[in-house]
């Protein structure tokens, strides 16, 4: 755990509750505070930041230096040591809020080397560097205290049951593997054999899979970072684009009466109780010898392929045909929801029984929302309806899910990065100490987040699995 | 000890050759009545050193602090230091099958009274197992048809001042156990001592008698016996392998069970020994015992295993108790700068609950502590505290100077990327060069080596081996040299903090009472050492950090 003791490091965090709200606030404090928003920032006529003077605040954007994709219009803020809260160079980003804005700024910083920093640590250094006094300190010693040493049992809950037993199992086939590469450094003399570079770069790679799986799993996790990718079927005119006219209240999709308008997919965005929805408009399905149609409706089934959820729209002033089953066939096997559409126009409980009686035997809906998109009626359900499929019951996000979700990230990221290390010097053909460098330091990061501390382990695990001694 | 096992050891290997530098390690066997009679040599002609012999039964302690040792003849030494190094004496217990009885060693008497006046001034003792095979006689073992096991025929010395290794080798022999062997265990383990509960001592893991690896690895078909030479002018073979408590006659029918020791006989049986140990917990990095000013503990006494991690404390004990009289502060290596340093570390830290023994993988920072660069870690210390000549000193300066020249020498030495370069870089199935590159980067390719570039670098100078070979290792691993470097910058941040003594962790806001009791039992020098404390949470550490702080600008 030394590193993590290290005050010398540049620390990071979102500084805004998560969730909805005006602006969110990445801040990041210490010596290379600037030179890391030197990186990401240009300015509004596409300067990069020059000066850093501080107590200056300026307008630009965040760009991804390594795609240099835009990030987000934000406001820059330079304080310069040792007059900040920290006493350190402290620079705040102000950005637009959304978890997702956020989290990519931070994984920015974080990228660049910024560490995320430790609970109260931005306090932890104000009084180290002499900015407050004790008794300010000692109210946040106690936070401090309360907030991590309870962290990581908070952590490992949020984090929930499979997860945590994949991070046991992580942990342990990290164990295993290390303890076999040790057993022939310390114990070569021994008759045990050594773990040839063949069956070490397999177990590697089985670990790197259970690694990826565990940084893409976590169906919250995923979701705040990468959005929920949503796509919105239905018969041509059953109303999609005014359903997500409606979502986004503004006018993105181009909505009209006649039949196969929305040829081309389009992609909005929608927040939802801090939740990003990735809606993805397709064209309508209407079976059509019109080539730039035909491509519409190819389009469309890629959508339905890679979203996460379907949102399926059916017209309830007229009677369910062959052409909803084949729609509804389409989404086999996917998470849906059904959306009965104009129901102003029939005021009929029968209808929408009979609509579900078709449909239920080619998907299992997760819910159904009767609306009247001309009307706006029902949108507010369907997005408590979204927001509930997501949290499952739940009551959203607290602070401390996405702070030590972005920890748990950034160490499961570490583990990635040195476990690939050891497949390259293994490959290489480096003898066992170099890759037991690499796979300790997965071991080590794993172990910030179960909380153990792993050195003791190693030995134990050799002395469990072989039989050594003369 | 180097020099002396260089003069009396008879077969020398280097373990792990096919592996890299940091982790290759000398070994040696030593003749044993041969290196026990140069060391009684050398110790007896020290100038300043008085030898004496007598079994202490009390050490005498005025105010906290030791004036010198009582035997139990009543004789009384006087002195202001006094290292205690008991080895398996401590009230030691033989086991053979269920027949037991006092002594330290075969045929040697315990030292009883000792213990119990440990423990009245506070001491908390503890008791460890260790076990011993049996000898058997040479001329009784069938060598022919075992697999025999020759030292190097280059044999590396354990001195830096040792040019060549003079003396005979010999060969050791393998053989193994057999299904029979672990019959005759299993059928006789009423009659383990280890088994029937009569040994309540805590053995080490990493040795344990051939009834427990029976016991606990039963799928495994057969164990390994390494048969090794006992001297040169002796017929006794020691039974690497085979350490038992056995009844002496369940030992025979097991020895005889093994190919090429059907008709072996026993010189010496196996035995196990229980003996106390006091918890190191109690004693500060310089191995002054934290109770008593001038008591300093080195060896099993302080739950370690035996040779060379006895002889690091010895040595350390011995710096600092002259050290300490002599009004100097204490010699202390880190983490970072030796394997001595590691051992004493995670003793004062952590404790032990086993016979504690040296591994490489203990040690963080493993690839800087490596054999060929211990008196470039170690020497510069050695000079400043009196240990080493002037003329070694001067010696070592000059090597040192030397590497350094060298080094920046690779640094400085480009090749380009021309046909004829190119043509020995082929030859070596390396990649042909692209741009001008460096000496020093070149050796980096898992290929090449400093012998092999000697075509593309004429101008280079005549080096000794060591130089060498040191020269190509700092290039090669250059990468992860230099990782481990920042890592132990980082290490030593925290060990900088240093933590004043007499602090009253009770009264630190916000520390729980688990992490007290533990700060207060082994009060750490540093933020470092607290940290390595099991059970201190960096929450802790942070609090203390901020405490530190406060008493610092308060006093400041």
């Amino acid at each position: 755990m030394t590193a993590n003791l290290s005050d010398q490091d540049t620390i990071c965090s979102i500084s805004t509750p998560p969730g909805q709200g005006g602006i969110g606030i990445v801040r990041v404090s210490g010596s290379q505070a600037l030179s890391l928003a030197r990186k990401v920032f240009v300015d509004g006529s596409g300067r990069r930041l020059k000066s850093g003077r501080g107590y200056t605040i300026r307008y630009g954007k965040i760009i991804d230096p390594e795609t240099r994709a835009v990030v987000d219009e934000v406001l820059l803020t330079v304080m310069r040591a040792p007059k900040t809260y920290t006493r350190e160079d402290v620079v705040e980003i102000n950005c637009h809020s959304g978890v997702v804005i956020v989290r990519r700024i931070m994984e920015l910083m974080v990228s660049l080397g910024a560490r995320p920093a430790e609970p109260g640590e931005f306090t932890k250094r104000a009084f180290l560097n002499g900015r407050i006094d004790l008794a300010q300190a000692e109210a946040v010693m106690s936070l401090i205290a309360a907030k991590s040493d309870t962290a990581l049992r908070i952590a490992m809950q949020q984090l929930g049951g499979e997860l945590s037993l994949r991070m046991k199992g992580l942990k342990e086939k990290l164990l295993h593997l290390l303890a076999e590469v040790e057993v022939s450094i310390d114990f070569s003399e021994e008759d045990c054999h050594p773990i040839g570079s063949a069956i070490l770069e397999k177990r590697v790679r089985e670990i790197l899979d259970d690694l990826g799986g565990l940084i893409e799993t976590g169906r919250q996790g995923k979701f705040i970072e990468e959005g929920l990718v949503t796509a919105i079927i239905g018969k041509t005119n059953v109303g999609k684009s005014s359903l997500l006219n409606r979502l986004l209240m503004e006018d993105r999709a181009i909505v009209t009466p006649f039949p196969g308008t929305t040829r081309d997919v389009i992609e909005s965005t929608v927040n939802i109780e801090g939740i990003p929805f990735r809606f993805l408009d397709t064209a309508g399905f209407r079976y059509s010898e019109d080539p730039v149609e035909k491509e519409g409706i190819r389009r469309s089934r890629n959508s339905i392929e890679k979203a996460d959820l379907v949102l399926m729209l059916f017209d309830l002033s007229s009677r369910p045909n062959e052409e909803d089953r084949k729609i509804a066939r389409l989404a086999r096997g996917k998470e849906v929801v059904l959306i009965f559409n104009k129901k102003d126009l029939v005021d009929d409980e029968k209808r929408e029984k009979e609509f579900y009686n078709e449909l239920i035997e080619e998907i299992r809906p997760k819910a159904t929302v009767s609306t009247c998109l001309l009307h706006e009626n029902g949108v507010v359900k369907l997005k408590s309806v979204l927001s509930g499929l997501v949290f499952q019951g739940g009551s959203g996000f607290n602070e401390s899910v996405v702070v030590t979700r972005t920890r748990h990230l950034h160490a499961l990221e570490e583990a990635r990065k040195a476990l690939n290390r050891v497949m390259q010097h293994s490959q290489e053909g480096m003898s066992e100490e170099f890759l037991s460098l690499d796979l300790r330091e997965a071991l080590d990061a794993v172990g910030r987040i179960t909380g153990e501390t792993v050195s003791e382990d190693i030995l134990n695990e050799i002395f469990r699995s072989f039989c050594i001694g003369k | 000890m180097g020099r002396i096992i260089d003069a009396t050891g008879i077969q020398f290997r280097m373990l792990n050759t096919r592996k890299g530098p940091a982790v290759q390690a000398p070994r040696a066997q030593a003749d044993k009545q041969g290196y026990r009679l140069r060391m009684k040599s050398v110790v007896e002609n020290q100038p300043g050193l008085m030898v004496q012999q007598g079994t202490v039964r009390k050490l005498l302690i005025r105010d906290r602090k030791i004036f010198g040792v009582e035997t139990d003849l009543g004789y009384r030494y006087g002195g202001d230091a006094v290292i205690v190094t008991t080895g398996t004496f401590l009230k030691g217990l033989i086991h053979v099958g269920l027949s037991r009885f006092p002594g330290g060693r075969a045929g040697e008497p315990p030292a009883v009274e000792l213990s119990d006046n440990l423990r009245s001034l506070g001491f908390i003792i503890g008791r460890l197992k260790t076990g011993t095979p049996p000898r058997l006689h040479g001329a009784s073992i069938d060598f022919k048809d075992l697999v025999l096991q020759k030292g190097d025929p280059d044999p590396h010395p354990f001195s830096f001042s040792t040019k060549t290794i003079q003396r005979e080798q010999v060969p050791c022999h393998i053989t193994y156990t057999t299904p029979r062997t672990h019959e005759i265990i299993t059928k006789n383990l009423d009659r383990s001592p280890l088994y029937s509960g009569r040994i309540r001592g805590v053995g080490p893991r990493y040795c344990p008698s051939i009834e427990d690896k029976v016991v606990r690895f039963p799928d495994k078909e057969r164990h390994q016996v390494f048969l090794e030479p006992e001297g040169l002018d002796t017929e006794e073979i020691y039974a690497n392998g085979i350490s038992t408590s056995l009844p002496f006659d369940v030992q025979k029918e097991l020895v005889q069970s093994i190919p090429g020791l059907s008709h072996a006989r026993i010189m010496r049986p196996g035995y196990a020994v229980e003996y106390d140990y006091v918890s190191p917990l109690q004693l500060f990095p310089s191995l002054e015992t934290k109770i008593i000013s001038g008591l300093y503990h080195a060896g099993q006494i302080n739950g370690t295993s035996g040779y060379e991690e006895a002889a690091a404390q010895g040595l350390i004990a011995g710096i600092n108790a002259v050290q300490a009289i002599q009004g100097r502060s204490p010699l202390v290596l880190d983490r970072s700068e030796a394997y001595i340093g590691v051992l004493v570390d995670d003793l004062v830290t952590r404790g032990t609950e086993e016979p504690y023994r040296m591994f490489t993988s203990r040690a963080e920072y493993r690839l800087l502590l490596r054999h060929d660069n211990a008196d470039l870690r170690l020497r510069e210390k050695g000079y400043r505290i009196g240990l080493v000549s002037e003329e070694e000193y001067e010696a070592f300066q000059e090597k040192k100077e030397r590497i350094g020249r060298e080094l920046g020498r690779l640094r400085k030495t480009f090749v380009f990327p021309i046909a004829d370069v190119n043509e020995v870089l082929e030859a070596e199935q390396s990649a042909p060069l692209r741009n001008k590159t460096s000496l020093f980067h070149l050796i980096k390719r898992p290929e090449l080596d400093y012998a092999k570039l000697a075509p593309l670098d004429p101008t280079r100078p005549k080096l000794n081996r060591g130089i060498r070979s040191i020269c190509e290792i700092e290039a090669k691993y250059d990468g992860f040299i230099q990782r481990q470097t920042a890592q132990v910058k980082r290490y030593r941040e925290m060990e900088g903090i240093r933590i004043p003594e007499g602090i009253d962790y009770g009264m630190i806001q916000g520390l729980s009472r688990e992490v007290v009791e533990k700060l207060e039992r082994i009060r750490p020098a540093s933020i470092g050492q607290a940290g390595r404390i099991s059970g201190v949470t960096p929450a802790a550490i942070s609090i203390l950090l901020i405490f530190l702080k406060n008493r610092r600008s308060r006093i400041g």
